[in-house]
């Protein structure tokens, strides 16, 4: 050690930040590690699983929630929570669906107004944080149970059912099957298109982390919202816009679950949230936000998804699925708590 | 020449207590005025106000000659009226450059973010400032708290403030750290810009300072030229005398009679005693 600060810098205050230990304390890290012996581990006990047809089963698994934990992890970098956000799918998929039935417009027209009305709802969590200045933990928790609430409320009150009517034959459904619930088929393996928007929108959420003002007031808002505030960040809006944001991506996985099964079920959606908080405190984001990344939610889903379909092509009791996500949050976050401390000492 | 800050009679209060009464200040380009007082002074209450963060309730606040009343920090800074806090000037888990520019991101064209220019200019404004970072891209957590001051001043004078407002900067820096900040200070009044530096340490305000400004309780007790008041006097001010020579009775009350004696002492020596 001694040996090392005197061959090294003249500044021994500087210390040397060698490229191994640069890849240590990124967020992903820990994330990558897991998944790579995760992968290791399925390939050698399940035959089925490194065949390309189970492979793309786990990539789709992995996108439902991935796509979520995009919007989730840059919330929680912001500093947030949203427990709303499991049955903010339903409901969005539900607006779709009853407005298009009951008003027997194109499902586009119910697609679109489905979009406004949740956006509305993620920046109704983000004011009412902004106004009461509760932890986003209750307000959301409000907001999850009467969401959960108005599910069943209004479906049972406009269709008689706890499930909407489906909408399978209406205009405009195959288009917009296309777009949210489609298969691509590559090399002779079927792919669900959700792995593309996953892909896509973990990289533009990257893009916007590192590389754009609003991802650096996204880190800052998290990291130090008082500090944010003195140097003119407009913490209140950022916070807001990051509640609309896993809107949208809620207004999105609801879409896809529109497409591609005709009606909803609208007591679906509990506990959801908390896989989507799983997948990002996997992928290395804090819960005491300003650290994270998109790429490591990602990585998270990835786990979540191999896991997930893992075990059932090992022929493992699916019982223990949830043991085994458990174990793995452990193990993320007390590595993400030592690399925090390293990172700030 | 008009002020570039200038405070008359401002108060602020926070529900029923009153945090600050009748305070004026004046601050020209290339002087530095030291806001002095004890805990619980009113020092910060000031400080939020010239910075923006809260709107004084009575008096007026003009900048440039013009009375102003700021909603946010934003509007301070796009005055020219930059503020170093003491513990809330950065986001320790961001890089170095991420918090130079925060706020004040420079940007190329569909949002995206000069990275290099970023990076480049962060290295050159410190190592102007004679910091030394290798890496920009370490988190500003890991730099001494002299560092993160100098980072934030530097931040400041690189983005074109006329007046810079320093929260006791040397409040938690050792005795070297503390007197490079203070030729920081120095550097920026020779520049030609207006510092108001608050600390409760007049020997840190004593060698810099061009007047002092000295509160207690919310009030001011003094406001005084450099030529009009001696460093004794401004620490005696500062002690808040009075209070001193009680701390002495009452020591020699309870018969603590050899560190009342020292006090009582102190006190001669600073002029503010009438009795013995």
């Amino acid at each position: 050690m001694t040996q090392a600060t005197a061959e090294g810098s003249a500044d021994e205050r500087l210390a040397r930040r060698d490229p191994l230990r640069r890849l240590l304390v990124r967020p992903e890290f820990g994330a990558l590690i897991g998944a790579v012996a995760l992968f290791v581990l399925f390939s050698v006990t399940a035959d089925a699983f490194l065949q390309t047809s189970s492979f793309s089963n786990v990539l789709y698994s992995a996108s439902t929630f991935g796509i979520m934990a995009v919007g989730v992890s840059l919330l929680m970098i912001g500093g947030e929570f949203d427990l709303s956000a499991g049955v903010m799918v339903i409901s969005s998929a539900l607006v779709a669906s009853l407005v298009s039935f009951q008003l027997t417009l194109n499902v586009w027209a119910g697609v679109a107004i489905s979009l406004v009305v949740t956006l509305a709802l993620g920046v109704l969590n983000g004011v009412l944080y902004v106004w009461t200045r509760l932890p986003s933990f209750i307000v959301t928790l409000a907001t999850f149970l009467m969401l959960a609430g108005a599910n069943l409320g209004v479906t049972k009150a406009v269709t008689g059912n706890v499930a909407s009517d489906s909408i399978g034959d209406m205009d405009g459904f195959q288009s917009a099957k296309g777009l949210f619930a489609s298969e691509v088929g590559i090399g002779g393996v079927n792919v669900k298109v959700t792995v593309f928007w996953w892909i896509g929108f973990t990289a533009v959420a990257t893009w916007i982390l590192l590389r754009t003002r609003a991802g650096n007031w996204i880190f800052a808002v998290g990291g130090n919202a008082d500090s944010a505030r003195a140097v003119g960040v407009p913490v209140a809006r950022t916070k807001i816009a990051l509640f609309a944001g896993v809107a949208f991506c809620a207004w999105f996985s609801g879409m896809h679950l529109l497409f591609a099964f005709p009606a909803i079920q609208s007591g679906e959606g509990i506990g959801n949230e908390f896989f989507y908080i799983i997948c990002a405190v996997i992928g290395g984001c804090l819960l005491t936000g300003g650290y994270g990344s998109a790429i490591g939610a990602a990585i998270g889903a990835f786990i979540y998804g191999m896991v997930n379909q893992g075990i059932v092509y090992a022929g493992w009791n699916p019982d223990w699925f949830r043991f085994f996500l458990g174990a793995a949050l452990l193990a993320a976050t007390v590595l993400n708590h030592v690399v925090r401390r390293r990172a700030e000492r | 020449m008009t002020a570039l800050v200038k405070l008359t009679g401002v108060g602020k209060g926070y529900g029923s207590v009153i945090a600050l009464r009748d305070v004026s200040l004046e601050v020209g380009a290339g002087e530095v005025v030291c806001v002095l007082g004890d805990n619980g002074a009113g020092k910060s209450t000031l400080i939020k106000i010239v910075a923006g963060l809260h709107r004084h309730d009575t008096g007026t606040y003009e900048v440039d000659g013009r009375p102003v009343a700021f909603a946010s920090p934003r509007d301070a800074l796009d005055l020219g009226i930059a503020t170093v806090y003491q513990d809330l000037a950065v986001v320790p888990l961001m890089p170095v450059w991420r918090n130079f520019f925060l706020g004040s991101e420079k940007r190329k064209g569909l949002g995206r973010l000069d990275v290099d220019l970023m990076r480049r200019t962060t290295r050159d404004e410190l190592l102007a400032m004679g910091i030394d970072l290798r890496d920009v891209d370490q988190p500003i957590g890991t730099l001494s708290g002299g560092e993160r001051q100098c980072v934030a001043i530097a931040r400041a004078v690189y983005f074109g403030a006329k007046v810079l407002v320093l929260d006791e900067p040397t409040a938690a820096l050792g005795v070297k750290q503390a007197g490079v900040v203070l030729r920081y200070i120095v550097q920026a009044r020779e520049r030609g810009l207006g510092v108001v530096f608050i600390t409760h340490n007049p020997h840190h305000a004593y060698p810099v300072g061009d007047r002092f400004l000295i509160l207690n309780r919310g009030r001011p007790i003094g406001y005084h030229a450099k030529d009009e008041i001696t460093r004794e006097e401004l620490t005696a001010l500062m002690a808040g005398g009075a209070e001193l020579e009680q701390l002495a009775h009452e020591l020699q009350a309870t018969g603590t009679t050899a560190a009342a004696r020292e006090l009582n002492e102190d006190a001669r020596e600073l002029g503010i005693t009438d009795d013995d």
